[in-house]
């Protein structure tokens, strides 16, 4: 048997979020993921997030390619619909999914192997048409799924469990996300769930294109000594920008911030970001200074982890479409249908 | 060298325009097929471009035919040629008795003529450069110049051309009364200095009645907006483009909120075909009607997509503007053949709907159709145009729809429905034993009726499961579902010979026209066939009964490797010795003239050779 289900049963005393959802409401089928893979802690992350949210479950639809990283949207929310579409063209599928209704959320799932190789076009585009989402990169540097080769986001000169070197250089999908004007951009730890937690609520809050790039160790091929994306190598080499929290727009709170300590993001549907930023320079509305910031860091071998940036203005393929409040999906004939009047006026014009 | 006599016919002839890619010839042609028309004469025009922009050899052909034969003619009653580099090749193409138009600024040495046509010289340049001395202006004026030379020599109407010109520059009078000036330039100087008319002639008729005058990729276009089509997503290639392009212009015209003015459609060009087909199906999968417009290099690239519809279960449309394979090919050329690449798209057992229409008019109504078929089977649907019918103006009848008509969205559970005491919801279950399960949309209902959609194997509820009997079961209810579309799909058309006859002929799409004029031909060969016209695939039952009814059915198609034939052999276990395949695949489109010729050789050779009896 391959599909085991998770059993039923809420207890009465589980604490409920606004919606009155709990935890479990959240929760999808049980992971047949590795024992301890970085892809179910995020899963883990991302089912805190929305309920922290309070999000109605099924008004998620999860969508993403093939490999581990993209097996796991089965692992939450099961009350939504998902779609394990096919390798690396998660980001097409999502977006026409985004085309056909603008009222539901849009998480997308996918691997390093499926977003930086065989769907790095994809990635790329979706990004930049301002996509309407939550796109996760479940990043560990090899493929998982057919165990152990190299994907294009492993560092240069790191060593894959057999012991070969990689030559290749690296993509990093936050500074390429940043590039193609990503209105949200940040990359997190799959480990470090306090600080990704409020990242991925602030993503899925975040109106156009939000990217987040998590480190997910691959505990089966990818945490050895000599790889950069073990447990052991990120948490020696992690530098964070920022911690922030989300709060819902519903329970609006003044906060006391002193320049340089705390700052406020204003989110385009009003609710509010607030970041406690460790880096007093670092200013999160800043595409250029950003792209500086990572790369400075990364010549140093840093891992930056935090919010890098976010544009508090930011618009989404909808809007550049201009299309029709309604979701499309809805419209029926009498919308949408011009009816034989119409027709015949243009039968007229063709003779 | 014989002499002779010059072809004279009214209303029956064909002239084609050798041009230069980029001379601005196009709009100039284009209007005199549809001065002909407006004198009640039908017309049947094809594009014949190279795959470049600029400097390469097009001819543009128009056939006057009153007796309304729409398919390619063949051979060439007049020749405007204004291409010196095709010039050996045009006037070699010329029937005897014919014309042969051309600018007679520059002498000709006579070794460039052919002693059986009749040459006719206008020197066209010289004329324009003692009127226009713009560089642009003159090489566009002279187009309207042999169109005016033109007029009086098939002696047409003025007054109706000018009226067209009046209705293209509605509102920029300076370019109307330049266009018709240069018109009565071309004109006057052909009445005074040739013989006018010549034997062929276009004389007022009635025979055009209200049928319009479209392309078949906009009629497609305007069939996807008919048929509620919201998402389209695309990627650049010819001869395909059009139908995005048309879909974009209807839908600006005709899908935009009158309140707020916003749009009910979203338009997408996509990074590539992989991409248009993925923002299709996620469109569809999320309950919106979506499809894409793409030739033979972009099937080719979205069929591991084409797989995941047909296994997932997700309806999408796919129009496959055909053109000339394999790999890039013939680019502008057209061709019957996608027929397999279609059929079976993708790795595994697949089979996919396919439908032929024949015209524009077809076009338009199997468009339309199509979304309800993708719906109703989830599956993807395939319209299969080609170059020839996509990319030229066919004379067609006019489009209609009927208003009383309401979407069908196929089996899609409601969340009252999901609610309802009882119901079982299993997305792969087949509940009315069609082979047709029930889908819900994403977002639906907080508890019930969600499930995963993936393309490896899961039982009926949705869930992964690789067990063998499991994944068996699947496979079988997809059998079930491509028989009950069978039924669903258009029926192909049959008509019987005059005479009771042991010979009968299939064939689809845009050979219909071409098909049409041959029996006729045949008949006057002394040939009977009864006919059969393919509108789809899966092929309905009587497709099967009509080659059992016959010793030999020829099947014509514009492929190489006779694909319909090799499908309908396949699917229906047909011996092909019965089934005689009659193949064009130059990349021009097929004529009634190669059709006769094809089947009536055969059948002359099947008077004289002692016939094997036929098993049926
Ligand atoms: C077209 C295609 N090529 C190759 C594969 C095989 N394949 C499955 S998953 C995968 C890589 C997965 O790597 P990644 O996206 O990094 O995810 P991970 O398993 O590491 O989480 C590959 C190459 C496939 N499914 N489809
Ligand atoms: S192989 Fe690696 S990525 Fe895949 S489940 Fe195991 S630990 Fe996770």
């Amino acid at each position: 048997m391959t599909y085991i289900a998770k059993p039923k049963f809420h207890h009465p005393g589980l604490p409920k979020n606004e919606l009155g959802y709990t935890h479990r409401d959240y929760e999808g089928k049980i992971s047949t993921l590795c024992a301890g893979c970085g892809h179910d802690s995020i899963t883990a992350s991302i089912i805190e997030a929305c309920y922290e949210l309070s999000i109605e479950p099924h008004r998620v639809a999860k969508i993403s390619g093939i490999g581990c990283s993209s097996k796991t949207p089965d692992y939450f929310l099961g009350n939504s619909h998902g779609f394990n579409s096919v390798h690396g063209r998660m980001p097409s599928v999502l977006t026409g999914a985004n085309l056909a209704n603008r009222d539901l959320i849009y998480l997308g799932v996918s691997g390093d192997g499926d977003s930086a190789s065989i769907g790095f076009g994809q990635f790329a585009h979706s990004i930049r048409r301002a996509v309407n989402m939550t796109y996760i990169v479940e990043n560990n540097g090899v493929y998982g799924l057919t165990k152990g080769q190299f994907s294009a986001t492993a560092d240069r000169g790191s060593k894959s469990k057999k012991g070969v070197m990689n030559t290749d250089n690296a993509i990093d999908l936050v500074a390429i996300a940043l590039q193609l004007g990503a209105s949200f951009v940040a990359r997190s730890f799959s480990g470090d769930k306090s600080q990704l937690v409020p990242l991925i609520a602030a993503a899925i809050r975040h109106k156009g294109a939000s990217f987040i790039d998590v480190i997910s160790p691959c505990i089966a091929f990818n945490n050895h000594a000599g790889s950069t994306k073990s447990f052991d190598y990120v948490r020696e080499h992690n530098d964070a920008v920022n911690r922030l929290d989300v709060l819902t727009g519903r329970d609006p709170i003044t906060v006391d911030y002193a320049p340089g300590t705390v700052q406020m993001v204003e989110q385009h549907d009003g609710t509010r970001l607030a970041l406690r930023k460790i880096d007093a320079d670092y200013d999160a509305n800043d595409r250029l200074a950003a792209m500086t910031f990572l790369q400075k860091h990364a010549a140093k071998g840093q891992v930056v982890t935090g919010l890098l940036y976010v544009d508090p203005d930011s618009e989404d393929l909808h809007t550049h479409l201009d299309t029709v409040e309604t979701p499309l999906n809805t419209l029926e004939a009498r919308d949408l249908c011009p009816g034989t009047a119409a027709l015949e006026k243009i039968n007229a014009s063709l003779r | 060298m014989s002499v002779q006599s010059p072809i004279s016919s009214v209303n029956d002839f064909v002239v084609r325009f050798a041009n230069v890619n980029g001379s601005g010839s196009a709009s100039a042609n284009e209007l005199f097929a549809r001065s002909i028309l407006r004198h009640g004469v039908p017309v049947s025009p094809r594009n014949i471009f190279p795959s470049n922009i600029q400097g390469l050899p097009t001819w543009y052909e128009v056939r006057v035919t009153e007796d309304g034969h729409l398919g390619a003619r063949g051979g060439v009653d007049m020749m405007v040629a204004m291409n010196p580099q095709t010039w050996d090749k045009d006037v070699a193409s010329i029937e005897p008795g014919g014309y042969l138009f051309y600018d007679s600024t520059k002498p000709m040495p006579t070794s460039k003529f052919r002693a059986d046509i009749n040459v006719i010289g206008v020197p066209l340049t010289a004329i324009t450069n003692s009127t226009y001395t713009d560089p642009r202006q003159r090489q566009l004026f002279k187009n309207i110049i042999y169109l005016g030379a033109l007029c009086a020599l098939l002696d047409m109407d003025p007054k109706l051309v000018e009226q067209l010109i009046g209705e293209q520059y509605k509102g920029k009078e300076k370019l109307l009364s330049s266009n018709v000036h240069a018109l009565h330039l071309g004109r006057d100087w052909a009445l005074q200095n040739l013989k006018c008319p010549i034997g062929l002639q276009v004389k007022k008729s009635d025979k055009v009645g209200d049928r319009i005058f479209i392309e078949g990729n906009s009629a497609a276009a305007l069939g996807a907006v008919y048929g509620g089509a919201t998402v389209c997503a695309w990627y650049p290639i010819t001869p395909s483009s059009s139908v995005a392009e048309a879909f974009t212009s209807h839908c600006k015209k005709l899908r935009h909120d009158p309140e707020t003015g916003k749009a009910k459609y979203a338009i997408v060009q996509g990074e590539d075909e992989l991409a248009s087909i993925g923002i299709v199906i996620g469109a569809s999968w999320n309950g919106a009607r979506a499809f894409t417009a793409t030739s033979g290099p972009g099937i080719s690239l979205m069929t591991e997509f084409i797989g995941l519809s047909y296994f997932a279960e997700i309806p999408a449309v796919i129009m496959n503007i055909q053109r000339a394979g394999p790999s890039t090919g013939m680019p502008t050329r057209t061709q019957q053949c996608d027929i397999i690449a279609c059929a079976y798209a993708s790795h595994g057992d697949t089979k996919h709907v396919l439908l032929f229409p024949e015209d524009p008019a077809e076009a338009f109504e199997f468009a339309a159709q199509s979304f309800d078929l993708a719906d109703r089977l989830q599956t993807m649907i395939f319209l299969m145009l080609d170059l020839d019918i996509g990319m030229n103006h066919r004379l067609c009848r006019p489009l209609k729809w009927d208003d009383a008509r309401q979407y069908d969205r196929g089996k899609v559970m409601t969340a009252e429905m999901l609610d309802e005491p009882g119901r079982d919801f299993g997305r792969y279950l087949d509940v009315d034993g069609d082979g047709i399960p029930y889908r819900t949309y994403p977002g639906t209902h907080p508890t019930k009726g969600s499930f995963f959609t993936r393309g490896t194997s899961r039982d009926r509820y949705a869930r992964y499961s690789e067990e063998g009997a499991v994944y068996a079961d699947n496979m079988q209810r997809l059998v079930r579902k491509f028989e009950t579309a069978q039924d669903m799909v258009p029926r192909p058309l049959q008509a019987n010979a005059a005479k009771p006859t042991k010979y009968g002929v299939i064939y689809f799409g845009s050979t219909a026209p071409a098909m049409d004029e041959a029996i006729g031909l045949l008949e006057s060969r002394g040939h009977q066939l009864d006919r059969m016209r393919i509108r789809a695939f899966p092929f309905h039952s009587s497709v099967a009964s009509f080659i059992a009814d016959h010793d030999f059915v020829y099947v014509v198609e514009q492929n190489r490797d006779a694909q319909l034939r090799q499908l309908i052999v396949n699917e229906n276990g047909i011996d092909p010795v019965r089934l005689v395949p009659i193949l064009h695949y130059d990349g021009t489109p097929i004529t009634a003239r190669f059709i006769a010729n094809a089947i009536g050789d055969h059948q002359d050779h099947l008077k004289v050779t002692p016939l094997r009896k036929a098993v049926s």
